[in-house]
């Protein structure tokens, strides 16, 4: 387990840049404020809505599937590292794993899910 | 005991996070909290000697799933009037969460994990790494699960589907 020291000290060290920076930040910046200076910056463009409004529903499907086909890659290298052991065996499991899932793909794909219009 | 210090910490940090998930007004901050949380408990995994799980903690729950929150959160519009504030959803998040708990504490009591002494990673075969060993017992003694978990994520795919889409 001490080979993850560095891993532990290295996000210690990340999260105390951050503390650091935004402490000593807060202690030597002037603090002026007006209403320009507060306001959004865009590109320098006017701002032309709230940032914090709905979005469309379709960027929920895209990362809903990202994640399930996330998730089936996860099953998949495992099953890479210990196919020496398993063999066909192995396979055969992972061709019912893989055969379930495509009749899902084959859906949304009929469905038109990974279509943006 | 250097082990036990780092899990103490892990372990405090975790639960920390968890309250402030369920306590910030703003769901924004409830998921950067949970990011915090979900970290905790992939340093847990390391500590039981699990690195995939924990690689995977990251990667998928850190890196996919809380993205997918925040979209959530995006789509249920945040300035809308706030969120439901009403009593009810205390007492019916208690119940649910001490039914949980308990199940969850039988589960782990009756399994006599307990009873053999220390908790920790069983040691490898040789010539076994983490994920070599994970892999040969998950394709062959727990094949059935993983086959399950197709059919969970095919539900997902579909419902996720019907739901969303309007046609």
């Amino acid at each position: 387990m001490n080979e993850y020291l560095p891993v532990a000290i290295l996000m210690l060290i990340a999260g105390a840049v951050g503390a650091i920076m935004m402490f000593v930040g807060g202690l030597i910046r002037p603090k002026k404020y007006d209403k320009v200076k507060s306001s959004v910056y865009e590109c320098g463009m006017p701002e032309f809505s709230d940032a914090r409004k709905r979005y469309n529903v379709r960027f929920y499907i895209v990362a809903l599937l990202f994640v399930l086909f996330d998730v089936e890659i996860v099953f998949l290298y495992p099953w890479a590292v210990a196919f020496g052991d398993i063999g066909l065996y192995g396979l055969v499991a992972m061709f019912l794993f893989l055969i379930i899932l495509v009749i899902g793909f084959l859906y949304e794909w009929k469905k038109g899910a990974l279509e943006w219009v | 005991m250097m082990a036990q210090v780092a899990f103490y910490i892990l372990a405090v940090l975790a639960v920390v996070s968890a309250l402030g998930v369920i306590t910030r007004e703003n769901p924004v901050h409830s998921a950067l909290w949970m990011l915090l949380t979900f970290f905790s408990v992939a340093g847990i995994f390391v500590q039981l000697g699990a690195e995939f799980v924990a690689a995977i903690q990251v990667l998928v729950y850190a890196g996919a799933i809380l993205v997918l929150y925040l979209f959530v959160v995006m789509l249920l519009n945040p300035r809308a009037g706030g969120f439901i504030r009403m009593p009810a959803k205390y007492i019916i998040g208690s119940a649910v969460s001490i039914v949980v708990f308990f199940q969850i504490a039988i589960t782990v009591w009756s399994s006599g994990i307990f009873k053999n002494g220390t908790i920790g990673p069983l040691p490898y075969a040789e010539g076994m790494n983490n994920v070599r060993a994970y892999g040969n017992v998950l394709f062959t003694k727990y094949l059935v699960p993983f086959e399950i978990a197709s059919l969970l994520l095919l539900v997902a795919m579909i419902g996720a589907i019907v739901i969303a889409r309007k046609d």
